[in-house]
């Protein structure tokens, strides 16, 4: 048996430092929520649920809450499609393919502000490669970062460059870890390519699916960054996301309450969302080819 | 003729994706030899044959003067940063999730899983809700615009992470191990340290790995909470892209920021690919 007076030893260092960073900025939100804190006025007043009211009637926190869902539906279903894809692709000779292994997580290991940055030279409507190599190719070019629909695209692009790489790697890692005897089970019932991925590769990687998927949801549910320096969250409103607009309202405007008001909701719709998500999947993903 | 075309489907979509990634970089590598010329007249790629190459967007990395970036700085800054936290992080982290594998812990009706679930659940905090309270925070404590400032909210930020893969990587080692060594006289610090720690190196190394992407590439923290005495490569890089974008400095000091991590992609995927994540996302 292992001594049980040593255990705090082991746990309390860590959990007292998170404690100690993290509680005081959560408490205080809680509590600036309630207050009428701005610029003109910094007071710890108490205002009742004045702030949680004004975020019911904000059209555009609801409108940046929107664009935020758009945003990481698409992009967290094109990443877990491509990068499925590219797992399949890698699997069977693993041997040869080092190469574009590395090449493949390359991107996730970018500053995510910094590549931005590149990709906003590239975006760039006269001056920029994307729209040359559509010329090229007899394409129409695109207003790029200064039209509403074709500005979030390009915000989606940047992600799933980005972010990819992770549910590739991940699931590539989850592929070659599966046993081999369904396969040669497969084989003998004479399954083709499809039905063995069907029926026996997919399956089987809907425990590690759902994890990633997971992951995936709560990191891009954080954009920011990527919109911050690619848009600015324009043209007009249109690709601002809940993170972006908080942002604006506090590090901007300094509504200080207001803002702390948007977090709380926030936070408390993504911790329900984040549940039914999990529920979801599980049964979409785990409950199938039974 | 099937084989053929599956091949060649095959190694269609490697080269395109490839493209695709490596595109940025390309085009970054391209032009931050570029001057003001080969920029304002369209798209160019490839020196010599479109554009006369100019040294100047390297040169500007390191040279001090009103119009040079200066680069050299904020690269230590970012690097003093993001290891001193990822060591904390890591050494911190590992001794939970130790415990947290080992032993069960009670306090009222929360145990070993709440205290876990805690530990991750920060993850899901956006950084933009905490900018406000940490500024006011490291503000009381004369921390702002301190690198020591800007470790402790690192910390806060990796201490999830190092919680969450590094419990699956004991849970994964048998206590027997634990025993032989109390058996043998060990303290449980000491067994920890000289037979548990060796055995978990591929999670230690994964674990490290993640923690310098993660401080490594924030830009919101570093952001808002330092101004001039300590600056991080990220801002210094953003600042760059105000009103006139000088492409090729820009260009430049991307790929110096990006180029250790490329090194550390190599290191990473062979960890990755072994599987050394996997038990945590189940």
């Amino acid at each position: 048996m292992l001594e049980s007076r040593y255990k705090y030893l082991f746990l309390l260092p860590g959990l007292f430092t998170l404690l100690a960073i993290i509680i005081f900025p959560l408490v205080f939100t809680f509590r600036l929520s309630f207050s009428s804190w701005d610029v003109v006025a910094p007071a710890l007043d108490f205002i009742g649920f004045d702030n949680y009211v004004r975020v019911f009637h904000d059209m555009r926190f609801w409108e940046s809450l929107a664009t935020l869902g758009t945003v990481v539906l698409s992009v967290v279903s094109i990443e877990y499609i491509i990068g499925f894809g590219l797992a399949l692709t890698l699997w069977q000779d693993i041997e040869k393919s080092r190469f574009f292994r590395v090449l493949f997580i390359i991107p996730m290991m970018s500053t995510p502000v910094i590549i931005s940055v590149v990709w906003r030279t590239m975006f760039h409507e006269s001056l920029g490669p994307i729209n040359d190599l559509l010329a090229m190719l007899n394409l129409p070019t695109v207003p790029w970062l200064s039209k509403p629909t074709s500005a979030l695209i390009a915000v989606m692009i940047v992600d799933v460059w980005q972010w990819t790489s992770f549910v590739f790697i991940l699931l590539l890692a989850g592929l070659l870890s599966l046993p081999h005897e369904p396969y040669e089970a497969a084989a003998m019932d004479g399954a083709n390519h499809f039905q063995t991925f069907w029926h026996v590769t997919f399956p089987m990687m809907a425990p590690i699916s759902i994890g990633i998927l997971i992951i995936r949801i709560i990191e891009a549910s954080k954009i920011m960054e990527t919109v911050y320096v690619l848009t600015s969250g324009g043209p007009g409103t249109s690709t601002e996301t809940s993170a972006y607009y908080i942002f604006i309202r506090s590090l901007r405007e300094f509504q200080i309450g207001y803002s702390s008001a948007m977090s709380i909701i926030y936070l408390l719709m993504m911790i329900v969302a984040l549940t039914l998500i999990a529920r979801g999947l599980t049964r979409v993903l785990v409950g199938k080819g039974g | 003729m099937r084989i053929i075309i599956y091949k060649g489907t095959k190694y269609l979509v490697l080269i395109l994706w490839s493209a695709f990634v490596a595109g940025p970089f390309l085009w970054a590598l391209s032009t931050s030899f570029k001057n003001d010329a080969a920029v304002v007249s369209g798209a160019t790629y490839i020196p010599f044959v479109d554009f006369e190459p100019s040294l100047e967007g390297w040169r500007i990395l390191f040279s001090a003067d009103t119009e040079g970036v200066n680069i050299a700085g904020p690269y230590i800054s970012s690097l003093i940063v993001t290891v001193v936290s990822s060591l904390v992080s890591l050494a911190l982290g590992t001794l939970a999730a130790y415990g947290l594998s080992r032993f069960t812990f009670r306090a009222g009706p929360l145990g070993n899983k709440d205290i876990a679930f805690f530990f991750i659940s920060q993850r899901i905090i956006t950084p933009v809700v905490l900018a406000i309270p940490y500024f006011l925070l490291l503000k009381t404590f004369q921390l702002l615009d301190t690198h020591i400032g800007l470790i402790l909210i690192y910390i806060a930020m990796l201490l999830p992470i190092v919680v969450w893969v590094m419990v699956d990587f004991f849970n994964n080692i048998s206590t027997e191990l634990d025993e032989a060594a109390l058996v043998d006289g060990c303290t449980p610090l000491g067994a920890f340290y000289k037979i548990i720690l060796p055995e978990c190196t591929p999670g230690l190394v994964v674990t490290g790995l993640l923690c310098f992407i993660f401080a490594w590439n924030d830009f919101f923290f570093a952001f808002t909470l330092t101004f001039v005495d300590t600056q991080l490569l990220p801002v210094s890089i953003v600042a760059l892209n105000s009103s006139k974008v000088p492409w090729w400095s820009l260009s430049s000091s991307s790929l110096v920021a990006i180029v250790p991590l490329v090194f550390l992609a190599i290191w990473l995927e062979r960890y990755l690919t072994r599987g050394a994540l996997l038990g945590a996302l189940k």
